[in-house]
């Protein structure tokens, strides 16, 4: 077996480490920036803890969602059975181009749902009644991370092995 | 990096529910006496269990709670220059008026500065100006030369209070925030309108109004004081052509609502600030607003130690930011 072919499996794991390693990030980034404006907030007011929690869990979800089509690859090319499957490159190239729709949705949105949920924490700050509307901002964000989700998994279910 | 005022932002917003709104200015207004009003403040977490129930010290307390909480945001306080000039340009004509008439004073200087009474006064006793800031030595010079030769104290404070405009201007045209370009904008704009009415209701000469007057963009300083020169009529002709026209209308009420509307236009120039959560914008907002409001609160208080109607405290109340 030529090097060549073998780079098929490395470039399906790769694709399941852009979706973990992106989308992981973006959440981390979004939600330490909600976490600054949540800690800013609790500083004054303990009483808005648990509603200003929530605003900093939402840009959370796009690591789950990298992690989630991570799993689902790595099952996919048997990396999690223990016996890795036989995959060509071009194969192993449409895993990986199947993986960045979430990676790289992943990273953008999550970096900017917490900026919006760490300017609706301002709201919280300001008026704690208005909790519902004040979710809906980043709540919008969430919708593009979860269509790139719903591409990439179909995508990858989609490829033959 | 766009973020690192988010803490600072997230904080003030919780604390700008403290602070008062219109109603309960009206609240304030509407108590019965001077004592109802302390327990007012004081109900309102106004000054510690500690401080006495007097106006002064509720307020000096207040006061020095603002800078407490900005120092503990960590952001970086050369910001806040623009905002502390003209304490440190009022200690700078304090030590100089003191050293110059060989008298002492007590409680005369801020103490919460870069330059503190009593090392301001060392600097003027050894006539050492190059240990101020630059943007104070020929100013500081020029005055302590001005009344040590002149005994004229107004002219000394002409040529301080112009350097601190200057100082403001500056800081305001140097800096990357809109906020702070805006603050100084206006605050020298207003500053020099207020110099062109007293002026001419002092009947003050062109050369006078010219050496106090400050250069800014919204104001030309020139024909601002030729306008000052002609009369009360030509400074509201001018005005009603700038940025400042509803300065105007405030001349023609009565001279405390101009002075109320001069307060008022730097509320107006901050309050965008109120929409914004990621830059120094709202922590600088804040601080103005709390200034403002201390400011308004003394206003009622001495209306209510001097038995003023309501309605005459009420004209003299400044717009609140929240």
């Amino acid at each position: 077996m030529s090097i060549w072919s073998d780079l098929g499996i490395v470039y399906a794991l790769l694709g399941a480490a852009v979706a973990v390693f992106l989308a992981g990030a973006g959440s981390a980034i979004g939600v330490g920036i909600a976490g600054q404006a949540a800690s800013g907030v609790v500083t004054e007011d303990p009483s808005k803890f648990a509603k200003v929690l929530i605003m900093q869990l939402l840009p959370g979800t796009q690591g789950i969602y990298g992690l989630l089509v991570g799993f689902i690859t790595l099952s996919k090319i048997g990396l999690l059975g223990g016996g890795a499957a036989d995959i060509s490159v071009t194969t192993g190239l449409l895993i990986l181009a199947a993986c960045m729709p979430i990676g790289i949705v992943g990273l953008i949105s999550g970096k900017y749902q917490g900026k919006t949920s760490a300017a609706a924490i301002g709201i919280i700050a300001k008026k704690p009644d208005q909790f519902g509307k004040a979710m809906l901002f980043p709540a919008m964000v969430e919708t593009y991370a979860i269509l790139a989700l719903l591409i990439s998994i179909l995508s990858v279910t989609a490829i033959s092995i | 990096m766009s973020e690192q005022y988010t803490y600072a932002v997230a904080r003030i917003r919780a604390l700008e529910v403290s602070l008062f709104s219109n109603s309960a200015v009206d609240q304030l207004i509407a108590c019965a006496d001077y004592s109802q009003c302390i327990q007012f403040l004081q109900e309102r977490g106004w000054g510690d269990s500690d401080t006495p129930a007097d106006a002064e010290a509720i307020l000096t307390r207040e006061e020095e709670k603002i800078w407490e909480v900005v120092r503990e945001l960590s952001v970086d306080m050369d910001k806040f220059d623009v905002l502390s000039y003209p304490k440190l340009f009022h200690n700078l004509k304090a030590a100089i008026k003191e050293v110059c008439t060989e008298e002492e004073n007590r409680h005369i200087f801020y103490e919460d500065v870069s330059i503190p009474g009593k090392v301001m006064l060392d600097v003027v006793r050894e006539k050492d100006f190059g240990k101020l800031p630059h943007n104070m030595q020929a100013a500081a010079e020029e005055a302590y030369e001005t009344l040590l030769h002149t005994r004229d104290g107004q002219l000394c404070d002409v040529i301080i209070d112009r350097a601190a405009l200057e100082a403001v201007y500056e800081a305001g045209r140097q800096a990357e925030d809109d906020i702070i370009r805006d603050y100084a904008e206006s605050t020298v704009g207003v500053a020099d309108i207020k110099i062109a009415v007293r002026s001419q209701k002092t009947a003050k000469s062109l050369e006078f109004m010219k050496r106090a007057m400050a250069e800014c963009a919204s104001i030309n300083v020139d024909q601002l004081a030729k306008a000052a020169l002609s009369g009360m009529d030509a400074i509201r002709e001018y005005l009603s052509g700038t940025a400042y026209a509803e300065g105007a209308e405030a001349l023609a009420d009565s001279p405390s609502a101009f002075e109320r509307w001069c307060d008022n236009r730097i509320i107006q120039t901050i309050s965008p600030q109120k929409y914004n959560a990621f830059t120094i914008g709202p922590v600088i907002a804040y601080v103005i607003a709390r200034q403002n409001e201390i400011k308004t609160v003394r206003i009622i208080l001495s209306g209510k130690l001097n038995d003023l109607q309501d309605d005459s405290i009420r004209e003299r109340v400044r717009e609140m930011y929240v």
